[in-house]
């Protein structure tokens, strides 16, 4: 690496130190329990509460956990309807200068859930298929909405955590809208204008017809690109309006366009954390978390920005230079852009699996063996360093459960997390939360290598073959959306499995979550004692760093070795 | 059930509440405030000359001419196709990226007519992840400029020159990393030659 490229580093580190714990400080404040009134009530109020009249919401009135879930339930099914209707219809729809024809139906349901799972996986090309109507009220919609999803289910468990024998653990609809009102529409607002600034496309103009120099016809598309990339990144999305995402120029235009995407990529996950320490009232079991998150997003950033500036060999032999010199920034520049280069894709491919965001400035196919698996690796830790909006603090709150249960094993105590006894009925949900998502990864990527349809999809062969099949459904299954864009993942097959994949990462992940909510917000909070195992230590930290990637090697390391890891070391 | 059927209502008007908000008036708010104040730049940061759309700054074109400096391979369509932005996405170690790569550094090098121990920068010889990258590194032009020069019948070192003005340079000093911009480079070169 450069001295720019550390100076990069530096940039994007600082800038998390200072905006994360400000933020979270926010984010408690919005979700505060002491009756304080929220930041912003006197301006958003007046609306919300028009609208929670029209739907008929008491917004006074908290739900169980049971209630909780069926509203979150009710509000997703209803968005893959409105999303695939949307899809289906948009050629009747306004807002379409290029008359894209309606979505065929297995893109469009693949899409629906997608969206609406915050996993953003594209089987279209976002250029040649969606109306900009499509691209707004339907796209830009859900990447709000599944956003704030997550959100709302984190701080229901924080509260399950932090209450007291009690039955409830707040309005799901409230959650919500605080999350969307509060948080994520202004931050987007102001960052669109921002992006903008810098290049962004924002119109909602026909695409524009050019002529070259050499007489050529180049077509350059049109749409409200800013106000969609601002949320694809800042909800740990990754849904963009173009088929290249943060490699197109249009969304990405400059290096300082993709610091910013790093950045807002990063920011609520990490803040999350320091949220989560305020509302538990003990900032230290925020800190633990969020230098977990860090531990385990640096190591695949380093590794993945060491692979991809070292280059690719097989290309040395054939009279390329691969070397940073003044003149070129040198590196694996297969699928990547000058702009950007083999620095900027190594962290930004770290920051997009490690949060469950999925876009991609560099393609992720085309990474070196190792740097690829380490985005692979990233996601299969199952999206909690930092993770998505939300579901990356409640992912890696239910691996702090596991644990400190292990810890309880080992000194042969009753496991406890801030007071709360942690006993069978917790314990079953977490190991529910921990096995779904690799049970329908491998499962459906086993049957994948086996069977016709699954095969015909891949573009490269041997073990990156498999990484890319591999890839494809853990992308699903941990609700990112990044690919390894060579399998071809439209024919029935993959779109009917990975939409599966992707609902259970959703939903058989936030259930099992609001489940322990219930469980734990019953419980008393048990006084501290000497034998009480502390969890804001830089020792628990370390325990629970451990934990997870022994659970996720003991899970994971078989399919690692015949893809990634026999490539890297075969070549 | 019956809870389910109660929930059905809110999430239909909340629903119909955020398509609103965010579908609608915050796309609209941000075309409505970006068109006022940065018409350009929201437009894509097209070109004009004598009043004509010749591309984008940021979008780049698939130069084949002599005279012209050659953008990086690109994988959009049949190249540098704006409505179908796409990586070649072939692993590293793929048998068809090493020929592919193979081929374009005889190309490349007769093109430019280099010696046979000249070694290309990757960029030459690699497609790009959009498809529409704008740039190509200041190691790439300069070794087609004696190429270009040659073609137009002027100095290396004038092209040099166009060279390190159209060189985009790091945002901030630091942060990306630096390019030449190939339609800016040419057009600069079709400007100079009027």
């Amino acid at each position: 690496m450069r001295t720019a490229d550390w100076l990069q580093a530096i940039a994007i580190l600082a800038t998390l130190a200072v905006a994360c714990p400000l933020l979270g400080r926010y984010i408690a404040a919005v979700f505060a329990d002491d009756g304080t009134p929220a930041p912003g009530d006197r301006f958003f109020g007046p609306v919300e509460r028009f609208v929670y009249r029209l739907g008929g919401i008491d917004s006074t009135k908290e739900q169980r956990w049971n209630v909780y879930a069926i509203s979150l339930i009710a509000f997703s099914g209803v968005s893959v309807l409105a999303l695939y209707a949307l899809q289906r219809l948009q050629e009747m729809l306004p807002l379409n200068p290029s008359d894209m024809a309606g979505v065929a139906p297995g893109i469009a349901w693949n899409t629906a859930v997608s969206f609406v799972t915050n996993t953003n996986w594209q089987s279209y090309s976002g250029e040649s298929t969606m109306s900009h109507f499509t691209q707004m009220a339907g796209l830009t919609v859900q990447n709000f909405c599944s956003a704030a999803v997550g959100l709302a289910v984190a701080v229901a468990l924080i509260r399950g955590l932090v209450r007291e024998r009690r039955g409830t653990i707040g309005n799901f609809w409230v959650d919500l809208t605080k999350a969307v009102t509060r948080i994520l529409l202004p931050i987007s607002f102001v960052f669109a204008l921002v992006f903008v600034g810098n290049g962004v496309v924002q119109n909602l103009s026909g695409p524009t017809e050019v002529a070259t120099l050499e007489g050529a016809t180049q077509t350059l598309p049109g749409g409200a690109i800013a106000s969609q990339e601002v949320i694809k990144v800042l909800g740990t999305n990754g849904g963009g309006p173009f088929n290249a995402n943060s490699i197109h120029p249009f969304e990405n235009p400059t290096g300082f366009t993709n610091l910013m995407q790093i950045v807002l990529i990063l920011l609520i996950p990490f803040a999350m954390a320091f949220a989560f320490g305020r509302m538990a009232k003990n900032r230290k079991q925020g800190y633990v978390v969020a230098a977990t998150m860090f531990v385990l997003l640096f190591g695949t950033a380093a590794n993945n920005v060491y692979q991809e500036t070292s280059g690719n060999p097989a290309l040395t032999q054939l009279g390329v230079t691969q070397r940073a010199t003044a003149d070129q920034s040198g590196g694996n520049l297969e699928g990547k852009d000058i702009r950007i280069g083999s620095a900027g894709c190594g962290v930004f491919s770290a920051a997009t699996t490690n949060t469950s965001t999925g876009a991609a400035n560099c393609q992720h196919d085309s990474m070196t063996p190792a740097g690829g698996g380490g985005a692979l690796f990233a996601m299969m830790l199952g999206e909690i360093s930092p993770g998505g909006v939300g579901s990356g603090l409640y992912g890696m709150l239910v691996f702090v459960l596991m644990a400190v249960f292990l810890a309880g094993l080992m000194v042969g105590r009753t496991p406890e997390y801030l007071g709360k006894r942690i006993q069978t009925a917790e314990i079953k949900l977490v190991v529910l939360y921990i096995l779904f998502v690799p049970l329908v990864v491998l499962g459906f990527g086993a049957i994948s290598v086996v069977v016709g349809p699954g095969l015909e999809g891949q573009l490269n062969t041997g073990p990156h073959g498999l990484s890319e099949i591999v890839y494809a459904f853990t992308s699903a299954g941990n609700n990112n959306g990044s690919a390894f864009g060579g399998l071809t993942a439209t024919n029935d097959w993959y779109t009917t499995t990975l939409g599966l994949c992707m609902l259970v990462g959703r939903f058989f992940l936030a259930i099992p979550t609001l489940a322990l909510a219930g469980s734990l917000v019953r419980k008393r909070r048990v006084p501290v004692t000497s034998g009480t195992f502390p969890t804001d230590t830089p020792l628990f930290a370390g325990l629970l760093t451990a934990t997870v990637l022994i659970v996720v090697g003991l899970t994971y390391f078989p399919t690692l070795a015949l893809g990634p890891i026999v490539e890297h070391l075969a070549r | 059930m019956k809870i389910l059927r109660r929930q059905l209502a809110p999430a239909v008007v909340m629903l119909a509440a955020l398509t609103l908000v965010l579908g609608l008036l915050y796309p609209l708010a941000v075309t409505g405030v970006a068109q006022a104040t940065m018409p350009g730049r929201a437009d894509g940061s097209l070109v004009r000359v004598d009043g004509n759309v010749v591309g984008s700054t940021l979008v780049g074109q698939g130069f084949v001419g002599e005279e012209y400096f050659h953008p990086r391979p690109s994988a959009a369509g049949d190249g540098y196709d704006a409505l179908a932005s796409a990586g070649s996405n072939l692993g590293p170690g793929s048998q068809e990226l090493i020929d592919t790569v193979d081929q374009r550094v005889d190309e490349y090098r007769t093109v430019n007519r280099l010696d046979e121990d000249i070694v290309v920068p990757v960029d030459a010889v690699t497609a790009s992840g959009s498809g529409l990258d704008p740039h190509i590194s200041v190691a790439n032009a300069t070794l087609q400029a004696q190429r270009v020069a040659d073609a137009r019948g002027t100095s290396r070192e004038e092209v040099m020159t166009l060279i390190e003005i159209h060189t985009d340079h790091r945002s901030l000093g630091f942060l990306g990393q630096a390019g030449v911009n190939v339609l800016g480079l040419n057009l600069a070169l079709d400007e100079s030659a009027r």
